[in-house]
């Protein structure tokens, strides 16, 4: 017998009036946690991948969905753009590295991407087992990737045409896989990675044959394997300095058949959008809580009243006021903790079930274990609420007189 | 043992009690009856020390009172005194076991279950420790609260109208229960009562 078991008593003894309270504060912690979660997974992953891309060029279209094909893999891309003009870009003074970008195809879901090595090199991806590509239709495949598929170095497959895992097979050339990425935690997890030319090799067969229009490239000094007409759809750009996000965009928008996107100002445009949402979901949450501070408050309100000659017989029996005080305000905190808890574990397991889903759609996937700083002030403010609801109608405590209750009745 | 001396309460200045002294020695017991209306529950209340009188001083096992700080009352109230009241309460979220170990929790002693089982067993209702206190009959509630009274080891025992809601059987055995627990434990024994049942009962009365 002590406080702790009384209070738990208390609560157990009204099953319904604790259950309602802890499921309000439950509903709106969750929210709340879910809430702080998504923006904490969802803004790390898009930084992460976002880093050191200052720019962004493909074809004209919406420069969000640029953004989101070309750095996150996840939407269209939104056409292609002459490869010759990409490497124009190359010669500015403000550029200092220049990723082209290349896809269309996948295998079971997974985007092949040609590209040049320094999109390796760009995200820190390091080879686990093989080699990097080096030849065309030699791919190097993401660490999910080759956990999702089972393809080992060695292995041969056909891409598919498309980026959703239902097209036509390429059925006569065949990737060979030379190796695969560590797991880096950037996009490069979930893509296969070839070079530029195979891409063009897979498809010359579809397409008429290269043209030679434009033989102005052959001045340039290209690392590209195969300098003559090409296309990509987009290409990453890198800046020498600052002032290049001043000038370049406006020059590729105003001179060159292409779009000029900038990741920092698509980005933030996305979860200004999402923010609206976000900031709703949020007010109700707090909203939720706030009604479940009222259960409390209310339930204990209404047991206290029927409580009264408890109350009174407990202090006659030797309690102290600051006791009664004290057991009144722990069935609060019981009450907030239990709230907290499950409020908590549904928000990790939203998010758990949220990261399934996401993984199977979009190959990105969440940590949903780790307890965020914000979920502790969560508990702080949880627990204050519990304190706050029990202690307002526990005061009655110290006016009750003794006497003059147990003589009623 | 209890003794008071000139006792005198006012809720208001129309309504003043004065009480006659009291004199209860230990294992002996006290029938104090009187209608509703003459302070019977007032007198109680004082003699538990739950309201402070107007004037006058109580004596219990040879301390007064007059000086006790409320927390020294408090504690005083918890250890020397047992309270039986006219409707027994419990704390009804507690079990009958957990609200006789109540009292000795309350009182800061350390919680005797063997007694608890003890007490339950010589009053009847042993076999009814684990259950909710609503569960039990009327007479099986009064009884469950001369247990609790009991279990601190009090040197009075003071009983509120302990019989008027209980039917004749119950009544007996109730006040049966009263006289013989506290004789065995050298308590001093005070009933307050307009009950006209228990008049033959006690040898020792006052009238209010």
């Amino acid at each position: 017998m002590n406080l702790i078991k009384i209070s738990w008593a208390n609560i157990k003894d009204k099953k319904l009036n604790s259950f309602l309270s802890v499921l309000l504060l439950t509903l709106g912690i969750g929210m709340i946690s879910l809430l702080l979660l998504l923006n904490k997974q969802l803004d790390e992953q898009f930084r992460r991948n976002i880093k050191g891309i200052d720019m962004v060029v493909g074809a004209k279209g919406s420069p969000l969905q640029l953004i989101l094909s070309s750095i996150y893999q996840i939407d269209a891309p939104t056409g292609n753009v002459p490869l010759s003009e990409v490497n124009k870009l190359k010669m500015n003074p403000f550029v200092k590295t220049v990723i082209p970008l290349s896809m269309g195809d996948n295998y079971q879901g997974y985007r092949i991407v040609g590209t040049t090595p320094t999109y390796v090199k760009h995200f820190e991806a390091a080879v686990g087992t093989g080699k990097l590509f080096e030849k065309p239709l030699e791919v190097t495949l993401g660490s999910k990737v080759a956990g999702a598929t089972g393809l080992k170095v060695g292995d041969t497959f056909a891409s598919a045409h498309g980026l959703d895992g239902e097209g036509d097979e390429h059925g006569d050339s065949k990737y060979l896989v030379v190796g695969v990425f560590e797991s880096s935690g950037s996009v490069i997890d979930q893509l296969i990675l070839t070079d530029l030319s195979s891409v063009w090799a897979i498809h010359d067969h579809a397409d008429a044959p290269a043209h030679d229009a434009e033989e102005g490239e052959h001045d340039h000094e290209e690392t590209m394997p195969q300098p003559q007409e090409r296309e990509v759809t987009s290409a990453l750009i890198q800046f020498r300095n600052p002032m290049g996000l001043l000038a370049l965009p406006r020059q590729v928008n105003a001179n060159t058949p292409m779009q000029a996107a900038l990741p920092s100002i698509e980005i933030n445009r996305l979860f200004s959008l999402l923010g609206v949402g976000i900031d709703t979901l949020r007010a109700l949450a707090f909203v939720i809580i706030l009604i479940a501070g009222a259960s409390v408050f209310i339930s204990l309100y209404n047991s206290l009243k029927e409580r009264k000659y408890e109350m009174a017989l407990m202090l006659s029996m030797g309690a102290t006021r600051t006791r009664l005080f004290g057991m009144l305000l722990l069935e609060g905190l019981i009450l907030a903790l239990l709230g907290y808890v499950a409020g908590v574990l549904l928000s990790h397991l939203g998010l758990w079930l949220f990261s399934q889903a996401a993984e199977q759609d979009f190959h990105y996937s969440f940590s949903s274990m780790a307890l965020l700083p914000e979920e502790l002030l969560l508990l702080a403010g949880a627990l204050a609420i519990g304190v706050l609801a029990a202690a307002l109608p526990s005061l009655g405590v110290y006016r009750l007189s003794i006497s003059r209750t147990l003589a009623q009745d | 043992m209890i003794t008071s001396k000139d006792l005198s309460f006012s809720y208001s200045p129309h309504k003043k009690f004065s009480f006659p002294d009291i004199l209860c020695n230990d294992g002996e017991a006290l029938l104090i009856l009187g209608q509703s209306g003459r302070g019977k529950t007032t007198l109680l209340h004082i003699l538990a020390l739950l309201l402070t009188p107007e004037s006058g001083d109580i004596i219990i096992d040879g301390h007064s009172i007059r000086s006790l700080s409320p927390g020294q009352t408090a504690t005083v109230r918890a250890n020397k005194i047992g309270i039986i009241y006219q409707r027994a309460h419990f704390v009804s979220s507690l079990t009958v076991l957990e609200n006789l170990l109540l009292s000795n929790y309350l009182a800061g002693r350390s919680q005797d279950r063997n007694k608890a089982a003890y007490l339950a067993d010589q009053l009847g209702f042993g076999e009814h420790l684990s259950k909710k206190t609503h569960e039990l009959s009327q007479g099986e509630q009064q009884r469950v609260s001369i247990a609790r009274a009991l279990m601190n080891n009090p040197a009075v025992i003071l009983a509120d109208e302990p019989t008027s809601n209980l039917d004749d059987e119950n009544c007996q055995k109730v006040v049966n229960l009263l006289k013989a627990q506290s004789a065995q434990i050298g308590a001093s024994l005070i009933v307050v009562t307009h009950d006209q049942r228990l008049k033959d009962e006690f040898s020792n009365q006052i009238s209010l």
